[in-house]
């Protein structure tokens, strides 16, 4: 899932400074299980948007809404229904949510209530840890299932660096260094020796360092009006 | 006695466990022990019913202290349900000083349900806490002009906007 936090309200109030009517918007999906953005979230940051705002002497309306998944067009359609009396959207969608509305609402401001923070999983109730950077070629099968380029501070292809200590990473002693890891990993499943093959320096262009990405998948494209 | 000499009387919620505090609070006025005739106390099948977003929609409808009332750690009916409530309390009380509330406005106390006598202190200990804060400086929704003004202007009664429905329904639009 993708991962998010809200940000602080001092933020959100700067943010708003000026604005009356405002229409937050929470999205049922990732940000729903990860406790930032979902009905509940919605109800407790704009209760409380509410109250700052009254004690500010600047009393400002906010109104609450959560549509079941904020990243597509179809979902967050039905909400250009009486957005003229909101003088700003506020979302509590990731940035994929924020921007999704941006581009369907271009002349409506449309501000971020979460800083968005990583794809990763519940490790425990209350916790949650990043494991992809969405990196465009996945090792998974060559790092048994653990992902270095996340969970190794310095992405390496080939660890542990000399840095790791006692199942430890170097830059901080409360993350497990992801290369001791993959070595018990493999070593458990028999296959240590596959790690004694040096891996080649990555090709980064699939990854962030080739700038926006896309996919493009020409069997599910609607076919041009012309040829209906 | 005019409006203004009128003492401060503080508007005190108290959510209570049936299982102890609802029950202490019913043992107290069986004993004939006073606590502050203002506190309205809701009964709750668990302090672990408890919400942040509950407790905070309290203050924002204007009360000026609440209460949440659990049973003794290690004694909870649902194994755990005052520790969350503990956590819940502890969250939203950092949420109040963000907005700008004082965080002792808010408190939880633990009991069982033979501690009647207990209850009338603790509650009376609330109500001069809040006493010595003042009036919630949120006053409720409508008196603090919150809600946009295209009601009536002759009467001055402001209609509910379609966001402050939208709120109140709770389901957005
Ligand atoms: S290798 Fe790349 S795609 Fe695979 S989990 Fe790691 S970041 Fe994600
Ligand atoms: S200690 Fe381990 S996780 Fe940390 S940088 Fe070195 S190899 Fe990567």
């Amino acid at each position: 899932m993708i991962v998010a936090k809200q940000k602080p309200l001092s933020e959100l109030t700067a943010m708003l400074d000026g604005y009356r009517n405002v229409l937050a918007v929470g999205c049922g999906t990732c940000v729903t299980v990860c406790f930032a953005g979902g009905v509940k979230e919605v109800g407790i940051l704009a209760s409380a948007l509410r109250m700052a705002r009254r004690l500010d002497g600047q009393p400002m309306s906010v109104a609450e809404t959560t549509v079941q998944r904020q990243c597509e067009a179809e979902y967050i359609a039905p909400l250009a229904e009486g957005l003229d009396e909101f003088d700003a959207i506020l979302s509590l969608g990731c940035g994929v949510g924020v921007q999704t509305l941006a581009e369907r609402f271009p002349d409506k401001r449309v501000l971020p209530a979460l800083d968005t923070t990583f794809m990763g999983l519940p490790t425990e109730q209350g916790v949650w840890e990043e494991r992809c950077q969405g990196c465009g070629h996945c090792v998974l099968d060559i790092t048994g299932g653990i992902c270095p380029v996340s969970r190794c501070a310095k992405q390496l292809m080939n660890g542990p660096c000399g840095g790791s200590q006692g199942g430890m990473c170097e830059v901080d002693s409360d993350t497990p260094c992801a290369w001791q890891l993959i070595w018990e990993r493999l070593d458990r499943q028999g296959l240590a020796d596959r790690l004694l093959e040096i891996q080649p320096p990555r090709d980064w262009s699939t990854s962030r360092d080739g700038g926006p990405r896309r996919i493009v998948r020409d069997d599910l494209r609607l076919p041009p009006p012309e040829d209906v | 006695m005019t409006a203004a000499e009128t003492p401060f009387e503080p508007k005190i919620v108290a959510f209570c466990c049936r299982h102890c505090a609802y029950a202490a609070a019913d043992l107290a006025g069986t004993s004939r022990l006073a606590y502050p005739p203002s506190l309205n106390i809701v009964e709750l099948p668990c302090t672990g019913r408890v919400d942040v977003l509950e407790l905070l929609r309290t203050f924002e409808d204007g009360v000026d202290g609440l209460l949440v009332a659990g049973c003794l750690p290690g004694r909870c009916h649902y194994l755990a349900g005052n520790l969350h409530a503990r956590q819940r309390v502890d969250y939203a009380q950092r949420w109040l000083e963000d907005i700008g509330l004082e965080g002792e406005r808010l408190r939880m106390i633990n009991l069982s349900a033979a501690m009647g006598a207990q209850f009338a202190e603790l509650a009376t200990e609330m109500a001069e806490t809040i006493k010595g804060l003042g009036p919630s400086p949120l006053g409720t929704r409508r008196a603090a002009g919150e809600i946009p003004s295209i009601g009536c202007a002759a009467c001055g009664d402001p209609a509910p906007s379609l966001a402050e429905s939208a709120h109140d329904r709770g389901d957005g639009r």
